[in-house]
């Protein structure tokens, strides 16, 4: 049956080596904040949290290997509004200049 | 025209881990899939709305915060950071025993996953502890008179001190969110423990684990918010 397609068992290696690639990027996130980058510090922050979310999602939430479309749609869908939230505010409070 | 006869006729017993509306166990579980993250994609806004109360005040009370960031324990957060990978760690884990069916390796996992969930919470709890010491939770016994970031340099007489209410308005949103995030983890280990439990007496099976999945689904998106909180109240401040 083609049922057991979506069901992926992920080997001892690939769990691991993400495990060390999240902890060496908190390593790395930790060090590059002592270091005075200017406003690029919070860039740089934000990245490597970002790369981190991503391999989290991707490997540990099984996403890359879901034959399931809809999750991708769920997914980009709460991005998306996650993005006008942020976005349409902070466009209106960082442009409210006569305060 | 015969295909829809041959569904009706079918014996409805035939798995009775089957549930009748669904026409294999493929598709039920993907519908238990995407029902958690539909939930995720929920609870995504939920602590959005929470980052974007500090995007706005962070961009208008910029230096206070900063002041107010280095107040936190970078060692303790790094800490409960790595806490929390390893526990996503133990999850696969978890997961992967599940569906190779082997019941007391699950149960080990799931039980490390406790174990670490209430690591962290004890870190977090040492960590609210010194803010009450210091006087840094908000409310009427708050009291702030820190320097502003870079300002340590400067001559005594010229140093800025930061402005103790705007401050106020870091650690309020410092608890709101890593409040709210202990919240989740409260409950995700309240899960874990329901799910041990349901373990150990053999419920799940390579064949149906659906429960575990979706509580590993959770586990790791509240991984994932910390992961975003670290770098945002720990981190982007430490440098001036």
């Amino acid at each position: 049956m083609s049922d057991n397609a979506s069901e992926h068992i992920s080997s001892l290696g690939s769990a691991l080596g993400i495990w060390l690639a999240l902890l060496a990027g908190t390593t790395l996130t930790v060090a590059a904040a002592f270091i005075d980058l200017g406003p690029f510090n919070t860039v740089v922050a934000l990245t490597i949290a970002t790369v981190k979310a991503t391999l989290v999602v991707l490997f540990y939430m099984h996403v890359k290997y879901t034959h399931e479309k809809l999750t991708g749609l769920v997914i980009v869908g709460a991005l998306f509004f996650l993005f006008i939230l942020l976005a349409l505010s902070m466009a209106d409070y960082t442009t409210r200049l006569w305060r | 025209m015969h295909a829809s006869r041959a569904v009706v006729d079918e014996p409805a017993h035939q798995d009775p881990a089957l549930l009748h509306h669904f026409a294999t166990k493929g598709q039920q579980k993907n519908a238990a899939s995407l029902g958690m993250w539909v939930f995720l994609a929920q609870e995504v806004m939920f602590f959005g709305g929470l980052f974007c109360a500090y995007l706005v005040y962070r961009y208008k009370y910029f230096g206070d915060f900063g002041s107010a960031s280095q107040q936190l324990d970078i060692r303790l957060g790094a800490t409960n950071t790595v806490v929390l990978i390893c526990s996503s760690l133990t999850v696969v884990l978890a997961i992967r025993a599940v569906q190779l069916g082997k019941r007391r390796e699950l149960v080990f996992w799931l039980l490390a996953t406790i174990l670490l969930g209430l690591a962290f919470l004890g870190i977090k709890a040492d960590e609210y502890a010194e803010k009450f010491e210091k006087h840094h939770v908000p409310g009427a016994g708050f009291s702030y008179h820190e320097l502003l970031p870079g300002q340590a340099k400067l001559p005594e007489a010229e140093r800025q001190y930061a402005n103790p209410h705007h401050a106020e308005m870091f650690f309020s949103l410092y608890f709101a969110m890593t409040g709210m995030h202990a919240l989740h983890m409260i409950v995700g280990v309240g899960l874990f423990g329901f799910l041990a439990y349901m373990a150990w007496r053999g419920k799940y099976t390579p064949d149906y684990y659906t429960p575990i999945e979706n509580a590993g689904l959770y586990w790791h998106f509240v991984d994932v918010v910390w992961i975003y909180l670290f770098g945002l109240l720990y981190l982007i401040d430490r440098h001036r």
